[in-house]
């Protein structure tokens, strides 16, 4: 199916004329009656041709986590995006393995974003997000993205790695090459850039490897974990396994709260009324936190591959048929979340959304995304009455990644 | 009512009325102790409720079963004696039973 010039028109169009994996449903904010529709008339939906090929549509927040939960049927394997991986460039990554290989790389990787391991850090991480708030150009309009929200998460990810804090920004480029490219998501990224930047990415982290070998320290950050875990203290010999995860745990860590970061001011301010609250009590962050991840949804699908013929809800999956589960969807979906179109602080069940995933991938990293997003609201708000939004923001153009490239604000001091 | 003691991390301990028929873990929410989150709402999905079970009490709460094993399987604090408390309906016969709950849940 060709792309065409302009979106259809959601409510009118056939179905099957519209595009669910167009990456400008995300670019244009345009997502919301398309997905809404899906929900409605045809929740579990084939699409015959899209340029990422058939493909099962999962909308419905129960029927997600039925999906997510079932690695015996819907597989991980090759990859959990829409498009296939490319032929230059075949990582493996335990995201898109199945047990027994998936839950052994894991485990060596878990502890260090255990709630334990957190605490330790969550000083360090406040002092960074003290020095940016306390640098941000009062009087003046900035971009938040840039300045707030890729800077606090690519020094997070050096924490994380331990890698040279001065050649950080290198993290969040290529975590960006890594789900840029056309075919993958649907985004801008040429081969010709995008094959050299995670080859020097695969240079740069076998280096450190091996440096950080000699070191033996004893230290908590990933690159010992995993090189003191027998099960992958020889992960640097199998260099699409090593880049692979490299880059799982890089775009994991990047993306996510880095998007998340940006939607919360967004959100405040399309919601003024939620932001009088917050002001009133900021006992509020914590269950706020959720719900800018669940307002956001900052990943937006994730895909699976049927290994074998299923029915699921009256129907027919084949045999290596994508299922593509669409995380944004579930958190609209009525049924499961009262009110769901809306962005309300303080929630019953604030935790109880999608944007995690559910089963045996869930987000390894989400007690981490949420202190990093607690403290910079407890910072924000000991600082500013208003971050205030000027202008529109600019969106990503992916049909994974939901995100934001720019947002133009001013502060306003207390 | 049959009750059960439910022992925080910290040692703070909590004897709880529960209701036979519902999950372990809809009953500790119910009475407000804190310490499970139940993310998933109770689709042995998320991990969130995981509950350590005192010993004299596992064999009557039962075993996980594959998909439960799954999850807990990605706890760094497991033990044998881990459960997820949305997989163990409560019983009449648990009437004294003792749990105790993770540092944190993830």
């Amino acid at each position: 199916m060709n792309q065409p010039q302009q979106l259809p028109d959601p409510l009118t169009a056939p179905l099957e004329q519209i595009d669910f994996s167009d990456p400008r449903l995300l670019e244009q904010d345009a997502w919301r009656p398309y997905f809404a529709r899906l929900r409605e008339e045809d929740p579990v939906h084939y699409q015959a041709e899209s340029p990422f090929g058939p493909f099962w549509s999962i909308t419905r927040f129960d029927d997600i986590v039925a999906v997510d939960s079932n690695y015996e049927v819907f597989s991980s394997e090759p990859t959990i995006i829409i498009g296939d991986l490319t032929d230059d460039m075949r990582v493996e990554q335990f995201i898109a393995m199945d047990p027994p290989k998936h839950d052994v790389q894991r485990r060596a990787a878990q502890p260090v974003v255990a709630p334990q391991n957190l605490a330790q850090m969550e000083p360090l991480i406040r002092s960074r997000v003290v020095e940016i708030l306390d640098n941000l150009p009062v009087g003046e309009t900035f971009n938040w993205v840039d300045d707030v929200s890729i800077n606090l998460t690519t020094q997070m990810l050096a924490t994380l790695f331990d890698f040279p804090f001065e050649e950080r920004s290198k993290l969040t480029y290529w975590s960006d090459m890594a789900t840029g490219s056309p075919e993958i998501a649907g985004g801008d990224t040429s081969p010709e850039e995008r094959i050299p930047a995670l080859m020097d990415c695969l240079e740069t982290f076998t280096r450190i490897w091996h440096e950080r070998k000699g070191r033996d320290d004893g230290g908590f950050e990933l690159i010992s974990l995993l090189q003191r875990d027998p099960n992958t203290a020889d992960l640097v010999d199998r260099p699409m396994e090593f880049l692979g995860n490299i880059i799982l745990l890089i775009v994991g860590g990047n993306d996510t709260t880095r998007n998340s970061a940006t939607a919360g001011i967004l959100a405040l301010n399309q919601n003024p009324a939620e932001y009088d609250k917050l002001r009133a009590n900021h006992g509020l962050i914590p269950g706020m936190v959720s719900e800018i991840i669940r307002w956001q949804t900052p990943l937006a699908h994730m895909r699976r591959t049927a290994k074998h013929d299923v029915i699921f809800q009256g129907k027919q999956i084949k045999q290596g048929d994508k299922v593509v589960m669409w995380y944004l969807s579930g958190n609209r979906d009525e049924s499961a979340i009262d009110n769901a179109d809306s962005f309300i602080i303080d929630r019953a069940n604030p935790r109880h959304h999608i944007s995690f995933g559910f089963g045996i991938h869930r987000c390894m990293g989400n007690r981490l995304a949420e202190m990093q997003l607690r403290i910079l609201w407890e910072e924000i708000m000991r600082r500013f009455s208003h971050v205030e939004v000027v202008g529109e923001p600019e969106r990503v153009k992916s049909n994974f990644v939901r995100g934001y490239t720019s947002l133009p604000v001013r502060v306003h001091p207390l | 009512m049959p009750t059960i003691t439910v022992i925080e991390h910290n040692g703070q301990d909590h004897t709880i009325e529960v209701q036979s028929g519902i999950s372990l873990m809809e009953n500790v929410l119910s009475n407000s102790v804190p310490g499970i989150d139940a993310d998933c709402g109770g689709a042995c999905a998320c991990g969130t409720c995981h509950c350590f079970i005192a010993e004299d009490w596992s064999e009557l709460a039962g075993t996980a079963d594959p998909m439960e094993e799954s999850m807990l399987g990605m706890r760094p604090d497991r033990t044998e004696t881990s459960r997820l408390s949305c997989q163990i309906q409560v019983s009449d016969a648990m009437d004294g039973m003792v749990i105790r709950l993770p540092e944190y849940q993830m």
